[in-house]
């Protein structure tokens, strides 16, 4: 057991398999129902309350904690999908300590805030293993939408737009719906295929068709979907992963962090994911932490984060960033990649200090390394979209895109801040313009 | 450390905190554990009768209102009196007694409402050794089915005449116990003061269901479908308990009848409370019924560290302390003004205030953009409900005027001098002003 961990290079099994159950556990496990009612009571209702606003989908949280207080859950469950059907997930993923656990006024009061994120998810999970879907559709309508990608940000439309009376067909280039619900976050947040059971729940409510294994651009064309659809929602993610542009960034063991990330998720049999001794991963951001803390929960004995600006400025919140040195990943700061080196595998990786304008300061350090994990950020794929604004689709509005009758959210959609819960608002919104545009066309 | 020894009606305990009659006083091996833990006193559960005891129900007794995390803020129960032979409990006291010399040992007794039967039970436990006798005018439940209990209690001249024959046929100091189930306690506290006893206790428990199960239909505790009302008691039931002590504490016709006080007693604070509105000293059940005995250790600490402060060295200074000061409505100064102060350092912006007022009272509070609450003076009456529901305490406070200042809500001068409903002008019925 301890000589797998010190083996060098990228083996399987470094952790027995008690070791990864344990470490790919739920990191907050769920309230019971005391601890829900405990946790409820302390939500002070307040008016107008700073939660709800700081909730990208403005759940009505006070409302909802004072459903599961007087021994409701499954109503609170209601108020809080009315507003985000993906409200099981993004109680699991959500930042809350960004979000509305930092507006909560205990959190001004004691720094303890209300247990927001966890109550949001005693409620969804009462009302999901009841196998019950709360929402009935309005009456057909006739119209048919094409929403491409199943992520949060194509579900959340299918499914507003489907209520709607609308007949969706859902397109995800991928074998699983789901998205980076599904294959982009860390195991320890979605366990017990929670991502898989949410969308097959989500369906229950009818009017959509899935159809997977259709990519844009490749299966389908925006040009097909637009004639055979009347309208368009295209929440198609981010498919292309930035390059360092260094020399060596070719060599065995370097690996974008996504891929790992996925790996991860659809392993069977934990024991049989190889990984390095040394894992350097290189970004600042929640896929950056979630593929550093992974790599050290799977038995890497050394794990060393670099972004090559100050703490501050790094994507990841200040809770994730104490999470990942919580679980042993070192994080090294104001460090810019100049090369990797290695005989046909790396075996080194060297920085140099910058500062937070990224000016190098000439100073020079090399890690050992026989894995590297690249998490610089993730691009749009495609030709043929809508114009574009930057490096993302240009929207206005609720999603609106250059093209007449095409909209866009979630991560592919200029603006927006790439979280769950933003792209879950957004396809929501989109498709409440869309239903509208396709009422008022008579 | 202030000495809190306490001669309640002639009966000496090391401090004021006794154990009423109920179930934690049920049995020798019970008391002799109170007062290992430090209880001062107890009142053993009631006895009835010689004979066959009564017998209980052998579903659930009690039923409970809950406060946050399951907290007992009230109790209900629909025990009887002992229901072990009367000659156990007899010999049981008398054991206790012995051994505990320096504790209060008080005999509750409730028989029906005929003289012979009063003699025979005192004359049985004067033999106990027990330091006096309170008379069981109060439970609502089951044994006032049966003519006794508050059935007694809520009858001024059965009070009266039984307290009479006690005294009558038995040199023990007589309390008697009160019910509140009664339009006004000052009636039967009258009765019992002419019929001789030494002293009243209330308040004994409320008429109550506590709860509904909404799938039997049924009223909690439910015995196979079905409830009786209970008798309600806790921390809940204390501020009706605070008015009655003093409304009896107040009344020139019982003006210095000695008072146990006994509703809701939790903590040292709570006893104080009872004490500065006159009683002399408090008996305490559902505090030990939820927390055990070991609460009394808390509440002497307390109730010492709080007499040092105050510079007592006798809880006779703190007897009736509150009396004077508890007054009718019309007594009330109308010239004291005040307005409600946020200070916004302490504000959490929850609110709550806010919809308060809004909602609820008189629209005096202002809510910004940027969520900062202000009061508005010319609409605050000083009602106090921000005060009441802002979580953090001290937050909001209210703010006397100075005389002379104008109050922006009325536009009127505030005045230095006293002034009350008896002589407003807007009273029909005033006295005319000195």
């Amino acid at each position: 057991m301890r000589d797998r961990q010190l083996a060098p290079g990228i083996v399987a099994g470094r952790l027995d398999p008690a070791a990864l159950q344990s470490n790919f556990t739920d990191l907050h496990p769920p309230l019971d129902d005391h601890e829900a009612l405990v946790a409820a009571d302390r939500c002070y209702f307040c008016h107008d309350a700073p939660c709800i606003t700081a909730c990208p989908t403005s759940i009505d949280i006070p409302l909802f904690i004072r459903q599961i207080a007087t021994g409701t859950p499954e109503a609170a469950a209601k108020t809080i999908l009315s507003q985000n059907i993906l409200g099981g997930m993004c109680a699991r993923v959500c930042p809350t300590e960004t979000l509305c656990e930092e507006a909560c006024v205990r959190e001004a009061a004691e720094g303890q805030p209300v247990l927001i994120g966890r109550l949001q998810r005693y409620a969804t999970d009462t009302l999901m293993e009841q196998g019950v879907h709360p929402f009935t559709r309005a009456a057909p309508t006739g119209r048919r939408v094409a929403v491409v990608g199943a992520g949060p940000a194509g579900l959340a439309c299918a499914h507003r737009l489907a209520m709607k009376g609308h007949d969706v067909t859902l397109y995800d280039g991928r074998a699983k719906p789901g998205g980076l619900n599904e294959f982009g976050i860390a195991a320890y947040k979605s366990t017990d295929s929670f991502a898989a059971r949410e969308v097959a729940w989500l369906m229950q409510g009818g009017g959509i068709t899935l159809e997977t294994g259709k990519r844009l651009g490749r299966e389908i064309t925006l040009t097909e979907l637009q004639e055979d659809h009347d309208a368009v929602f295209l929440g198609i993610g981010l498919g292309g992963v930035n390059a360092l542009g260094l020399s060596g960034e070719d060599r065995e063991g370097m690996r974008d962090a996504v891929d790992f990330i996925a790996d991860l998720r659809q392993a069977d049999d934990l024991a049989s994911l190889p990984v390095g001794r040394d894992v350097v991963v290189i970004g600042g951001g929640m896929t950056a932490v979630d593929a550093a803390v992974q790599a050290k929960l799977l038995g890497a004995l050394n794990v060393t984060l670099v972004y090559r600006r100050g703490r501050e400025r790094m994507n990841a919140s200040r809770y994730e960033q104490d999470l990942a040195a919580s679980k042993g990943v070192r994080i090294v700061t104001n460090a810019t990649p100049i090369a990797v080196h290695g005989n046909g595998a790396v075996r080194e990786v060297e920085f140099e200090y910058s500062d937070d304008d990224l000016r190098p300061t000439g100073e020079r350090f090399r890690l050992p390394a026989d894995q590297v994990f690249k998490a610089i950020g993730q691009a749009l794929e495609g030709a043929d979209l809508p114009a574009r604004d930057g490096r993302k689709i240009a929207v206005s509005g609720p999603g609106r895109t250059s093209l007449p009758g095409v909209w866009a959210g979630g991560d592919c959609a200029a603006g927006g801040d790439d979280l769950t819960v933003t792209a879950v608002a957004e396809g929501r919104d989109a498709a409440e313009d869309i239903h509208a545009t396709l009422m008022a066309e008579g | 450390m202030a000495d809190l020894t306490t001669n309640f009606i002639g009966i000496t305990s090391p401090n004021p905190f006794w154990l009423a009659s109920a179930p934690p006083t049920d049995k020798e091996y019970n008391v002799r554990r109170a007062f290992e833990a430090g209880w001062g006193g107890v009142v053993w559960k009631t006895l009835g009768e010689a004979g066959p005891p009564v017998v209980n129900v052998n579903g659930p007794r009690y039923g409970v209102v809950y406060g946050a995390d399951r907290r007992v803020l009230g109790l209900n129960n629909i025990e009887l009196i002992t229901d072990r032979p009367l000659e156990v409990n007899l010999e049981e006291m008398r054991r206790v007694k012995r051994d505990w010399p320096d504790r209060a040992l008080i005999a509750s007794l409730m028989v029906p409402v005929n003289e012979d039967a009063w003699r025979e039970i005192l004359h049985r436990v004067e033999d106990t050794g027990c330091d006096g006798v309170e008379l069981n005018f109060g439970c609502p439940h089951g044994m006032s089915e049966r003519g006794m209990g508050s059935a007694v209690g809520q009858v001024p001249e059965y009070v009266g005449q039984v307290a009479h024959w006690c005294k009558k046929h038995s040199n023990l100091p007589v309390i008697v116990k009160l019910t509140p189930n009664i339009t006004d306690i000052r009636k039967p506290a009258q009765a019992a003061k002419d019929g001789g006893a030494d002293a009243v206790s209330l308040i004994n428990t409320i008429n109550s269901i506590t709860s509904v199960d909404l799938d039997l239909f049924a009223p909690e505790p439910t015995i196979d479908g079905q409830g009786a009302h209970g008798g309600y008691c806790g921390p809940a039931v204390k501020p009706i308990a605070l008015n009655m002590v003093a409304e009896i504490a107040r009344d020139p016709a019982t003006a210095g009848l000695p008072i146990s006080g006994i509703g809701g007693v939790t903590t040292w604070r709570d006893a104080a409370e009872f004490m500065a509105l006159g009683a002399g000293n408090v008996q305490v059940c559902t505090a030990a019924m939820t927390y055990g005995f070991k609460i009394v250790q808390e509440m002497i600490s307390g109730l010492s560290q709080y007499m040092d402060d105050k510079g007592f060295t006798s809880v006779d200074q703190l007897v009736g302390r509150a009396v004077p000061n508890v007054v009718n409505w019309k007594d009330l100064n109308l010239n004291y003004v005040t307005k409600a102060k946020i200070n916004q350092d302490d504000c959490i912006k929850c609110g709550r205030c806010y919809a308060a007022c809004e909602d609820t009272s008189h629209q005096a509070i202002a809510m910004s953009e940027d969520r900062v609450f202000t009061v508005k003076d010319d609409e605050c009456v000083a009602c106090n409900l921000c005060v009441n529901v802002c979580p953090i305490e001290g937050c909001i406070t209210m703010e006397r005027m100075a005389a002379g200042a104008v109050d922006p809500r009325t536009g009127e001068v505030v005045r230095e001098e006293y002034a009350n409903w008896t002589t407003h002008p807007n009273n029909p019925g005033r006295c005319a002003a000195e």
